[in-house]
């Protein structure tokens, strides 16, 4: 009995290895059957990713990246050019979508255990893809060339400057001029439109490749290639294709409902998708009264303002990020996932998700000595949820893990 | 979003030590916008034609869009081009064309200081009620370059053109004592305005005109968020039913695994 496939099929396999790779990994890349909520948010990142390069190439078409006509062009796209605004829209709102998702994906690899042995470069990778994300973002956030797009792009960049000796060097050398100018925007748009989306598809590539090698974590955080069939195919693993396309279809679909609410009726999010000060043109000669970065950055940018020296706020940012790198070393606990976790470890997962938050709320608004106070204190929760995990993770009262998923 | 249906003058904090400091705290509340109603855009683009396109431009916004929008159209949706050369057009003759003052920013910027902004997405950028506040807010203030000054805006460098159609306000001045390096000084700041007095319409019409001109900045901001919202409802009953198929077929997929 031939097992190849007849007809164009048969062609393409003979050339290329697409059954092979059907099979591997979707139709008979075997995940573990007790996926719940938290594991729609990769294939919602893709998702994502995908509509941000669709919108972001016609949105090319039409934006021009010089001083003189960048805001002007976006107003064309949302008026002149048909269906722009949609276009427009979709990509606004898949900037704040696309971390939402990341966040909470990244959320599921920490209450499950997800980096743990064997999934460390699969972590790693992946918190390379959110440094990616957060600077693919950034530079795509100077393009409308409004106000908060100047001068957010304007703080950030002169952070830089606090570097000793190479600072201010450095920083002329990322802007490509002495302030922020059309020199600026014009590489920007060439990092946005073509450097990040590169290395972000690249990534995201090696990210799933290094996942099938190991096979995906489950909410119980056992593993199920501990348990095989006599076929060799975990005992409690199904194959992605049908049950996890199918399933993911429908997550699509949920996905899309509250997208397309946003795009339709709310684009602006209450100010904090598109953002007030930025509907009107950039100007060099005028500060705007408060300058903050999208809400997705804000919980970095609220510890870098926590700390009152430049430099070492802008270390104490870099560390906050740095220190997702070495989550697999820190976590010493005998289980992978929160289920069977005890309290203690509960307890300051539940303090670093307050903070987190806290310090996104504060990044918001405008410092003030009070607000400041708070925001050293949840840095230092922040920092101690990570730092003080090897000892945490090891005192805390675990529950016995049972042998197969439930 | 939402916008109540009050004419408060909520006086918070003042706490500028001057007239002409840059932020202003007095809120009031404008009425509900309605960008459908086409009769009020009609008016508003009126209005603004009339009032304050000698000096702001809205330049994102093209006449026959425009007139297509707020409905000088004939029953086929064709634009009524006459009617809107002949009302709304003062310094081209191409319907095609954006609206631009005659006014250039050199002859802005030197007899005002800054040239007046254009106002296309005023309304995004400040809020409909800040705009609505700022039109009704101008005060009679000897020490200002033409004479008055604004209570949602100190330090505006914008004459008041609605001055004859309001009247003139009077502001309310309140002695305040605040300390200063080692000692105490007097300075008078203004917490109110007296209603206007003397105005060709009466405060109603004044009201209604300020709340149509509003409008149809509402409408210059976002110009297709009628048609957004119509596209929106038809794109999420789809979502609905595709959301409840998909179940389905998932749901009978799965019942293989146990």
């Amino acid at each position: 009995m031939s097992t190849k496939a007849k007809g164009l099929l048969g062609w393409i396999d003979a050339r290329f290895p697409l059954m092979k790779t059907w099979n591997e990994h979707i139709a008979q890349y075997y995940a573990p059957k007790n996926f719940n909520f938290w594991y729609f948010f990769g294939s919602l990142a893709l998702v994502v990713l995908v509509l941000q390069i669709i919108t972001g190439i016609w949105l090319t078409m039409n934006y021009v990246p010089t001083d003189e006509r960048a805001f002007a062009s976006i107003e064309y796209i949302m008026r002149d050019v048909d269906m722009g605004w949609i276009i427009r829209y979709a990509h606004t709102t898949g900037a704040s979508a696309f971390f939402l998702v990341v966040y909470l994906h990244m959320f599921r690899g920490l209450i499950y255990g997800s980096y743990r042995k064997p999934r460390e470069l699969v972590w790693i990778i992946g918190v390379m893809i959110f440094l990616v994300l957060m600077a693919e973002a950034f530079f795509g956030y100077l393009l409308p060339w409004g106000q908060m797009s100047f001068w957010g792009a304007q703080v950030i960049t002169s952070l830089f400057g606090a570097i000793p000796f190479v600072g201010e060097s450095l920083a002329t050398f990322i802007r490509g001029d002495f302030t922020v100018s059309e020199v600026t925007l014009n590489r920007f748009f060439a990092f946005h439109v073509i450097l990040m989306p590169l290395i972000l598809v690249g990534l995201v590539f090696l990210h799933i490749v290094a996942l099938h090698k190991v096979g995906s974590n489950n909410p119980d955080g056992i593993e199920i290639k501990e348990h095989k069939d006599e076929h060799g195919h975990p005992r409690d693993g199904i194959p992605f294709h049908p049950y996890y396309t199918v399933k993911d279809l429908w997550g699509v679909g949920v996905f899309l409902f509250i997208f397309c609410l946003i795009m339709f009726f709310f684009p602006e999010g209450g100010g904090y998708f598109i953002e007030k000060p930025n509907f009107e043109p950039a100007d060099p000669l005028k500060t705007p009264d408060h300058i903050a970065p999208l809400w997705y950055l804000t919980p970095f940018y609220s510890i870098l303002r926590a700390i009152p020296d430049k430099l070492l706020g802008v270390m104490a940012m870099a560390a906050s990020i740095a220190v997702f790198f070495v989550l697999p070393w820190l976590d010493r606990g005998r289980v992978k996932s929160i289920r069977y976790r005890g309290v203690l470890y509960k307890s300051i997962l539940a303090l670093f998700v307050i903070s987190f938050f806290g310090l996104g709320y504060l990044g918001t608004l405008e410092p003030t000595p009070v607000r400041t106070l708070f925001a050293q204190l949840f840095s230092v929760i922040y920092f101690a949820f990570f730092l003080l995990m090897p000892w945490y993770t090891k005192w805390d009262k675990t529950k016995p893990v049972p042998e197969r998923v439930s | 979003m939402g916008i109540f249906l009050r004419k408060l003058i909520l006086i918070t904090l003042v706490t500028a030590s001057t007239a002409y400091a840059a932020e202003s705290s007095i809120e009031i509340f404008a009425p509900e916008m309605n960008v459908k109603d086409q009769a009020s855009l009609q008016r508003g683009a009126k209005y603004f034609m009339n009032y304050c396109s000698g000096c702001h431009s809205l330049e994102y916004m093209r006449f026959n869009r425009l007139a297509e929008d707020i409905g000088i159209a004939d029953a086929q949706g064709q634009v009524l081009e006459d009617v809107l050369k002949n009302n709304l057009m003062f310094n081209t003759d191409k319907v095609g064309n954006t609206i631009v003052t005659a006014m250039t920013e050199a002859e802005g910027k030197k007899w005002f200081g800054v040239a007046p902004p254009d106002l296309t997405l005023e309304a995004r950028l400040r809020g409909s009620d800040w705009i609505y506040g700022f039109l009704k807010s101008f005060y009679l203030d000897p020490k200002a370059l033409w004479g008055v000054n604004n209570l949602v805006y100190p330090g505006v460098a914008m004459p008041n053109i609605l001055g004859a159609l309001q009247g003139e306000q009077m502001p309310i001045y309140k002695t305040q004592t605040i300390g200063v390096d080692g000692g105490s000084m007097q300075q008078q700041i203004v917490v109110g305005l007296e209603p206007a007095a003397g105005g060709s319409l009466s405060p109603e019409a004044f009201d209604q005109m300020v709340y149509d001109m509003v409008n149809f900045l509402t409408y210059t901001a976002d110009p297709g968020k009628v048609e957004r919202q119509q596209l929106g409802v038809f794109v999420l009953l789809f979502l609905v039913i595709f959301i409840l198929f998909t179940y389905l077929l998932k749901r009978e997929y799965w019942k293989d695994v146990k």
